[in-house]
């Protein structure tokens, strides 16, 4: 039987993040990948003969910067992001109701950084025993907000995301942009109360939507080769079956294959609710916990398309992100039939045209483009007509804002969540393996009790992006959670 | 989803009720687990001597009950209880107690084996939604048959001669043990246990027979002075015999309001039952830790001086901190003591300078007791008639 | 004469302030711009014989310490309990509500045997959360930005209340302030009628969906009242809701107190940044040492107070104050008892609240609509005939019923009401309850329908919000109505606030009325007539 240090079940950018770290602190890592290729959510597919595109995530708000240290990744200049009307946003500039945005964004960009250090420790205790001198430079920096500014974010941390558009800017498309940004891969509407938080989370990572160079396939490459330049070991289309539970200790795994891997910990980058009660499995865990796994919400509520085009589509700007979300209530309007497993008339999508920027990602002359479309249910009731209605439904909505597009489309796919489920391993298709929600953040994430990487089963850790502070192409859960093991000399 | 009229009669009447409601002659009724249920049939210290001197029969059709069957139901119950449900051979009984993630007692019971892959639980809380969120993951089926299955507990010292009397041979038949017997068609399983620390058997059989088997058991147990006892009476019994009672010697953790008020099984002298050799149970990480830090609280027999009953007490430490609270005392009529079952702070589990406070109110006005009181082991009465195999025929 | 206080609005916040500051020895005088007293808590004859309440329509958060300071059973103050409560299925069955604990449990177990028994855990949990916060309604929110000793002592106060909890149960209770009722219910139970029966009380005056986070908080807020002690119970007022004001205001005038009716308050004087009293719409000027505001807060400093005399900030933060419409009521006269028939012969259910959507999806659907500018189609409704225990409010055999609405917005796709859009606004509701009981609308002799036009045009409350703002966390607890004012006093000097709009909020409670009243004796340095607020033990 092998045996190993440290056994990272998962090659997701937590996964790999989680590993670099623990093998330049000199720990023998070895990671384990179900998939043929390494990445998880940030991986390459060709979708069609000559055409490739992002599998999943197809942009990034930008790596933690302690992992983009570690592992430095090409990016293109950031994206400027197009609207309709030929508005344009890049930062704090746009270019209608432009005062108001720079005033809104400027504001919201100082809470977000104001509240980014937390992102970069482990989630404080809701009680007594914590690490305080850890929290001084956290707590010093809100308190540095000043009196004015940090009432206003005590008022808005849990406010709608609809309403503060409505308070703050004149534009409906910048309303529109605004709530589509928050609810960007949550399962909720932009007159949800707790959406703003998420706006701010996303701010925290970064002001504006980067693509790697030559994808997001190279971005899963340079990871990958990152981590095994530090020392890692990294072993793809191996799939794990269980995680082997002895004297009440995790000690290893065993594969698909029948093949037994000792390790001294266990560290794992998948789903929470799977690494429990698939990999772990209910007769090594107290009942309440297992039962807690199982109301962690997981609820997907974007869908991906990938269409191959056999030219350049009419866009004012290629290389620009293209978000069509007329207004807030747009928005919402797209997610209400998501709450009654229906697909939307109307969806609100981000679009990106990947060979704009690298033309490896189809044959000459032809294009890609990568859609995320919101809202579609996680569970419709026909999953089949279902997937049928979200793409045509999403062509339309396409075809009007770039007209002649459906003549250019030589094949057109779209993943809803269940298909993101079945191919990653997100369950319901949620990106952050477990709704990024206020109720599942911070000491709830992913839930009470392992909270803090460490779970109730001794030598069994979570690095991915159901612990905190959830994902998004990032990794700092996943560097987290290495450190929390260091700390703990796991 | 018709209508019904159980509005009327919110406390279900037992399906032996019809034979038990005219013998109540005080009407004394009271609610057990949404079950009308006697709680003294006409005079209480009658039905407590037809305990320890003949034979008495309760009505135990409100205990609630919880079939569990399927190919891995020791496994369930080995990770749901603290002991091992796997041991438990069938036509066994055990006596078990299982706890929430906390290592918090939800309730105690009975568990009977009646199968390789079929289990009965008997308790006095409801757990419908804990047993089911904890087969997941299990292979079995749980489901609650409280109404389905009729019971009664003969206990006495004359009760193995009240079943011989009535055809059934159980003197072979040693405690925690059980056997099945036909009637009347039907089938009788009787098992030897039972909550007043005496010699006494459970009966067990379908409703529809309720009323038939009463009659005959009655009838049988005339010549012995057979008597149905309410629930004040077996309290007596079961305080004698130092029994624990779910809801009043300790909170079950899933009913507690307060946070600080449910306690572990260590702290309610169910530490032996823990088996810590099984694997994994529910609450185990909390209990090892428990046990390393040592519990806070620990349950007492008491023996007072005098004879006036202490229910309700407070407990002192050197006569003036409040170390602890008595959950259940009576004025033994087997013993001539007053016991009491207490919760006390663990580090005074010892004894040494504790009293205890009691307010005895005698023609409206309280005589207020201050007395040492000393620490005894449970059980406080326990006659060997109790395990004797067979036992004497009387 | 220069009054002690002038309080701006006779409803029953504005008269529990002035029944306290009279019983400090203040001279007091309210003021009303209708006919009547009581704001949203009122007994009126709209129909000959029959008492409505036709605004609030039922009683739990009225603080019982308030009812013993002021005395109010003198005054006739009494609440009696429901005896029960169900929601009717489409399927023509019903869930019941009992307040035996045994029948109520089998009525659950009819539906769902699991869900039965883990009805008494989610109540334990609850009441859990009731325990935590029922001792923050009766206290001045602290203002954390700024940590002056009050506030210090006040966040010291609320960290040992926290401190009093485990880490398991700070962690879980934070879920439930910030979730939805819909994913709270969904960990507890699995039968969707049981589920949408629940999820009622979170959605009852708000512009939240049961879907929305946050609809666990409004849930919470409708059961931190108590009938007698009974925490989360609710009852009628004997002769209807306007026995609560009529009975605060026969304790003013006892203490010296004036109400004066028939007249609004047209401006707020405020002369060198201080209120010195009010003009009223003939022109009549009360003068007061100061003004204390019972209207909401959008009433009060955007129609009522010259804007110059505000900060800027302050403004813009009032005017972005949510104070959403979203609920209508219909005030039924029958000439009989409405005959339910999937309800059996005898059953006290009737007695209690009625509802028709039996799962919370068909109560998101209604906020759906709500959302795209319409009063929904299929309405949920919270329905009462409190004459079937109070028989003072009609006739003998004819009965008054409460139809409580929602949603209905505060305009329909952006404009006004109409008196069309009301009418059938009134008859998707009656058809609904037509459904459940044939032969209802037969039994109508008279409607009042009141959608939130009506609302605001009668009783003041802007957009019909009948909380004086929506309960949402920007808007609860140190940011109720806006932070840095949640201590019940305005920019301006001796101008109060003491309405909903305060903390800890809507419903007939009263807490906002006695907390303003605390800090204006506080700051008068004068005794409190006030006994301390019962303990949690």
């Amino acid at each position: 039987m092998r045996s190993c240090d440290i056994l990272i079940l998962g090659a997701g950018v937590n996964g790999l993040a989680c590993a670099t770290r623990l093998a330049k602190a000199g720990r023998s890592v070895l990671v384990l990948e179900a998939a043929a290729t390494p990445g998880g959510g940030a991986g390459e597919v060709e979708f069609h003969p000559g055409f490739r595109a992002p599998a999943l995530a197809h942009l990034t708000q930008g790596l933690d910067p302690r992992v983009a240290r570690a592992l430095p990744v090409a990016f293109h200049p950031a994206l400027t992001t197009a609207l309709q009307g030929g508005i344009t946003v890049k930062g704090g500039a746009a270019s209608v109701d432009a005062a108001a945005w720079s005033a809104l964004h400027a504001r919201l960009s100082r809470f977000a950084q104001a509240l980014a250090p937390f992102r970069q420790m482990p989630p404080p205790i809701p009680g007594a025993g914590n690490a305080w001198s850890r929290l001084v430079r956290p707590l010093l920096g809100l308190r540095g907000l000043g009196q004015a500014e940090l009432r206003e974010l005590m008022r808005l941390i849990l406010i709608n995301v609809h309403d503060v558009g409505e308070d703050e800017l004149s534009s409906d498309a910048l309303r529109g942009l605004l709530s589509f940004d928050a609810t960007l891969g949550a399962w909720l509407g932009p007159r949800s109360p707790n959406s703003l938080i998420l706006y701010l989370d996303r701010l925290a990572r970064g002001a504006d939507p980067l693509l790697p160079v030559g994808g997001m396939g190279a971005l899963a490459q340079s990871l990958a080769k990152g981590a095994e330049a530090a020392g890692v070991t990294l072993r793809c289309n191996a799939r794990v079956a269980r995680v082997v539970v002895a004297d009440g200790r995790a000690r290893g795994v065993v594969l698909d294959s029948g093949e037994e891997i000792a390790a001294k910990t266990v560290v794992s980058a998948l789903n929470p609710r799977t690494t429990f009660h698939q990999l772990i499995g209910a007769r090594h865990l107290d009942a309440g916990f297992h039962r807690r796994i199982g109301h962690i919400r997981m609820r997907g509520g974007a869908a991906k398309a990938h269409l191959a085009l056999s030219g350049l589509p009419a866009l004012a700007d290629p290389k620009a992100r293209l978000v069509i979300a007329p207004s807030s209530t747009a928005v919402e309007n797209a997610f209400n039939p998501v709450k009654y497993g229906q697909v939307p008339d109307r969806p609100v999508m981000e679009v990106l045209l990947p060979s704009a920027h690298d033309s490896g990602m189809a044959p000459a002359g032809a294009h890609v483009l990568s859609a995320i479309v919101q809202s579609a249910p996680h569970a419709p009731r026909d999953p089949v007509a279902a997937r049928a209605a979200m793409l045509e439904n999403s062509l339309a909505v396409l075809e009007e804002n770039i007209p002649g597009l459906r003549s250019l489309i030589l094949h057109a796919e779209i993943l809803m969540p269940q298909d993101i489920e079945a191919r990653f391993g997100l369950i319901g298709g949620n990106w952050h393996h477990g709704e990024l929600a206020v109720e599942q953040m911070l000491f709830n994430r992913p839930l009470h009790g392992a909270d803090r990487y460490a779970t109730p089963v001794p030598g069994l850790w979570l690095a991915g992006a159901g612990a905190h502070p959830g994902g998004g192409i990032n990794g700092a859960a996943g560097w987290n959670a290495a450190e929390a093991l260091l700390e703990a000399k796991g | 989803m018709s209508a019904q009229t159980h509005f009327k009669t919110p406390l279900r009447p037992s399906p032996f009720h019809p034979r038990t409601a005219p013998l109540n002659r005080l009407n004394r009724w009271g609610p057990w687990a949404g079950q009308l249920n006697a709680l003294c049939f006409g005079d209480v210290d009658m039905e407590y001597t037809a305990i320890r001197n003949a034979a008495s029969v309760y009505d135990l059709c409100a205990m609630v009950k919880y079939r569990v069957t399927g190919r891995e139901a020791a496994e369930y119950l080995n990770r749901l209880t603290l002991r091992d449900a796997g041991k438990l051979a069938v036509g066994g009984v055990h006596y078990t107690a299982w706890c929430d993630d906390a290592g918090k007692l939800l309730d105690d019971g009975t568990l009977f084996r009646h199968g390789p892959q079929d289990y009965l639980i008997c308790c006095q809380e409801r757990h419908l939604p804990w047993l089911l969120d904890s087969a997941q993951g299990f292979d079995v089926a749980v489901r609650e048959v409280t109404e389905e299955i009729a019971a009664l507990s003969l206990q006495g010292p004359c009760s193995a001669s009240v079943l011989a009397a009535a055809g059934f041979d159980v003197w072979g038949l040693k405690p925690f043990r059980m056997a099945e017997f036909a009637f009347q068609g039907g089938s009788l399983t009787i098992s030897r246990t039972g909550f007043t620390g005496d010699l006494g058997y459970e009966l067990w059989l379908t409703p529809d027979l309720a009323l038939p088997f009463w009659d005959h058991l009655m009838q049988a147990g005339a010549p012995w002075g057979i008597r149905p006892i309410g629930s004040d009476a077996l309290d007596l019994a079961r305080i004698e015999a130092g029994f624990i009672i779910t809801n009043m010697d300790f909170i079950p953790a899933h009913q507690a309001l307060r946070e600080d008020r449910p306690r572990s099984p260590l702290e309610m002298g169910l530490g032996w039952m823990i088996d810590w050799d099984k694997g994994q149970f529910t609450g185990r990480a909390a209990l090892a830790a428990e046990q390393a830090r040592g519990s806070d609280w620990a349950l007492v027999g008491l023996d007072i001086p005098g004879n006036v009953s202490a229910e309700g007490s407070i407990l002192y430490h050197d006569k003036k901190h409040e170390v602890g609270m008595i959950t259940a005392a009576a004025w033994s009529p087997a013993l001539k003591a007053s016991v009491a079952l207490a919760q006390v702070q663990a580090r005074h589990a010892g004894g040494a300078n504790l009293w205890v406070e009691i307010y005895a109110l005698r023609e409206l006005q309280y005589v207020k007791l201050m007395l040492p009181v000393q620490v005894v082991p449970r059980p406080f009465f326990n006659p060997p008639r109790k395990r004797a195999t067979p036992p004497a025929r009387v | 004469m220069t009054y002690d206080a002038v309080i701006v609005g006779a409803g029953h916040n504005g008269l529990v302030t002035a029944c306290y500051l009279a019983r400090a020895g203040m001279k007091v005088c309210v003021v009303e711009k209708n006919d009547w007293i009581g704001g949203a808590a009122v007994s009126r004859e709209l129909y000959p014989g029959f008492t409505y309440s036709n605004c609030s329509y039922v009683s739990s958060l009225f603080r019982p310490e308030i009812m013993r300071d002021l005395e109010l059973h003198k005054y006739g103050l009494q609440i009696l309990p429901y005896e029960g409560g169900a929601v009717f299925t489409q399927d023509g069955g019903y869930l019941g509500m009992f307040r035996d604990h045994d029948a109520n449990r089998r009525e659950f177990a009819r539906h769902s045997a699991r869900d039965a028994e883990a009805y008494d855990v989610y109540a334990r949990d609850i009441l859990r959360f009731c325990r935590f916060i029922r001792p923050m309604l009766m206290r001045t929110p602290p203002d954390p930005t700024r940590l002056r000793p009050r506030d210090l002592s006040e966040l010291l106060w609320l960290g040992k209340q926290m401190g009093g909890l485990s880490e398991a149960m700070r962690a879980q209770m934070v879920r439930f302030w910030t979730m939805s009722i819909s994913d709270f219910l969904d960990e507890y139970f699995e039968n969707p009628v049981i589920k949408g029966y629940l999820a009622v009380s979170a959605i009852i005056g708000t512009a939240l969906g049961p879907m929305s986070p946050g609809s666990a908080y409004v849930l919470l807020h409708h059961y931190m009242g108590d009938v007698d002690g009974n925490v989360g119970a609710w009852g009628f007022a004997r002769g209807g809701m306007g026995s609560i004001t009529r009975a605060l205001t026969e304790s003013l005038r006892t203490s010296g107190g004036e109400v004066r009716v028939g007249q609004g308050v047209e401006q707020i004087l405020v002369q060198n940044g201080r209120a010195v009293g009010v003009v009223l719409a003939n022109g009549d000027e009360v003068r007061g040492r100061r003004v204390i505001s019972n209207m909401d807060v959008k009433r009060t400093f955007l129609k009522h107070v010259p804007e110059a005399e505000l900060p800027g900030d302050f403004v813009k933060r009032i005017k972005a104050f949510k104070i959403r419409g979203s609920s209508g009521k219909l005030n039924i006269a029958l000439d009989a008892a409405p005959v339910f028939p999937a309800l059996p012969e005898g059953a006290p259910n009737l007695r209690g609240d009625l509802h028709f959507t039996d799962s919370v999806e068909r109560m998101e659907r209604a906020y759906d609509d709500w959302k795209a500018g319409h009063f929904s189609a299929d309405p949920f409704q919270d329905c009462m005939i409190p004459t079937m225990i109070d028989p003072t409010m009609t006739p003998p055999g004819k009965h008054f019923m409460s139809c409580f609405v929602q949603y209905a917005p505060p305009k329909i796709e952006g404009r006004d009401w109409t008196d069309a859009d009301r009418d059938a606004f009134r008859d998707a509701c009656l058809n609904q309850i037509e459904a459940y009981s044939p032969g209802f609308k037969d039994r109508v002799l008279h409607v009042e329908t009141r959608t939130p036009r009506e609302l605001e045009a009668e009783v003041g409350l802007t957009e019909g919000n009948i909380f004086q703002g929506e309960l949402t966390f920007d808007q609860l607890l140190f940011n109720r109505p806006v932070p840095g004012y949640a201590q019940y006093r305005s920019p301006i000097k001796d101008l109060w606030m003491c309405g909903s709009s305060t903390h800890p909020g809507g419903g007939v409670m009263g807490a906002p009325g006695r907390n303003a009243a605390a800090e204006v004796l506080r700051e008068a340095r004068l005794p409190s007539p006030m006994r301390d607020a019962y303990a949690v033990l």
